[in-house]
């Protein structure tokens, strides 16, 4: 059963103001996935303070500077029904889980991050995997001046 | 920000993702939420058996460490006196 939303807003938010667009329903999953070139990350957001208490404040501080993905998405696991497992349709051989990070480059998959791999770790340690895999798969910002 | 922090009651391990071992051919990996006098209690939790013709223990867990496990028990208990080892799954 989902959570009041009046106790999820500050959780959405805290993606909102790093510049997530939030996906409510499967058409905005299937509008926000469905293009096909560039790069996106998405975020699976979850009430869970075990994990998701760290994910959110990461995936803040890895797009502070250097290279990022070109669109930012995220879906909340246990609230927005619909538009999670449209979501996570897309990534169908991956097990479900929540809090967990995806990247895709032009439609494709390629890179995950898993709860597990979230669980226990600071906000610093998250920044570092998501920093390494946006160096690797999105274009470095260009520079001004 | 953190969100909830009224989890003290539960074992430390709560909210962690882990591989329990046991004294037989199967292994459990699941997202443990306790662990008292009765066993280890996994939520989200899948199942492997060794011999059983699907893929190798270690084949298993080197998926479950890239990308998780499948939720194919909502919960379940792994009886303590069946319990050989609790780890991490990042660290097995």
């Amino acid at each position: 059963m989902p959570y009041p939303p009046l106790m999820v807003k500050p959780m959405r938010e805290e993606l909102v103001a790093a510049g997530f667009e939030e996906l409510y329903t499967p058409s905005d999953v299937d509008r926000f996935l469905g293009e096909k070139s560039g790069t996106a990350l998405l975020v699976v957001n979850s009430v869970c303070g075990c994990a998701a208490g760290m994910a959110r404040p990461g995936a803040r501080l890895a797009l502070q500077q250097g290279a990022r993905p070109d669109r930012l998405g995220t879906v909340f696991a246990g609230q927005d029904l619909e538009a999670t497992a449209k979501a996570r349709a897309f990534i169908a051989d991956i097990p479900p889980s929540s809090p967990s990070m995806a990247l895709f480059k032009d439609g494709e998959l390629v890179w995950f991050l898993p709860r597990h791999r979230i669980e226990g770790r600071d906000a610093l340690a998250v920044a570092a995997d998501l920093k390494a895999a946006f160096a690797e798969h999105c274009p470095a910002p260009a520079h001004v001046g | 920000m953190r969100t909830f922090a009224g989890h003290a009651s539960k074992h430390e391990l709560h909210g962690i993702t882990v591989v329990v071992e046991t004294d037989g051919p199967e292994l459990f990996v699941g997202r443990c939420d306790d662990i008292d006098a009765a066993g280890v209690h996994l939520k989200d939790a899948d199942r492997h058996v060794e011999g059983d013709g699907a893929a190798s223990r270690e084949e298993f867990l080197s998926r479950a460490r890239r990308l998780g496990v499948w939720p194919n028990h909502r919960m379940l208990t792994v009886p303590g006196e069946r319990v050989r080892r609790v780890v991490r799954l990042v660290e097995a």
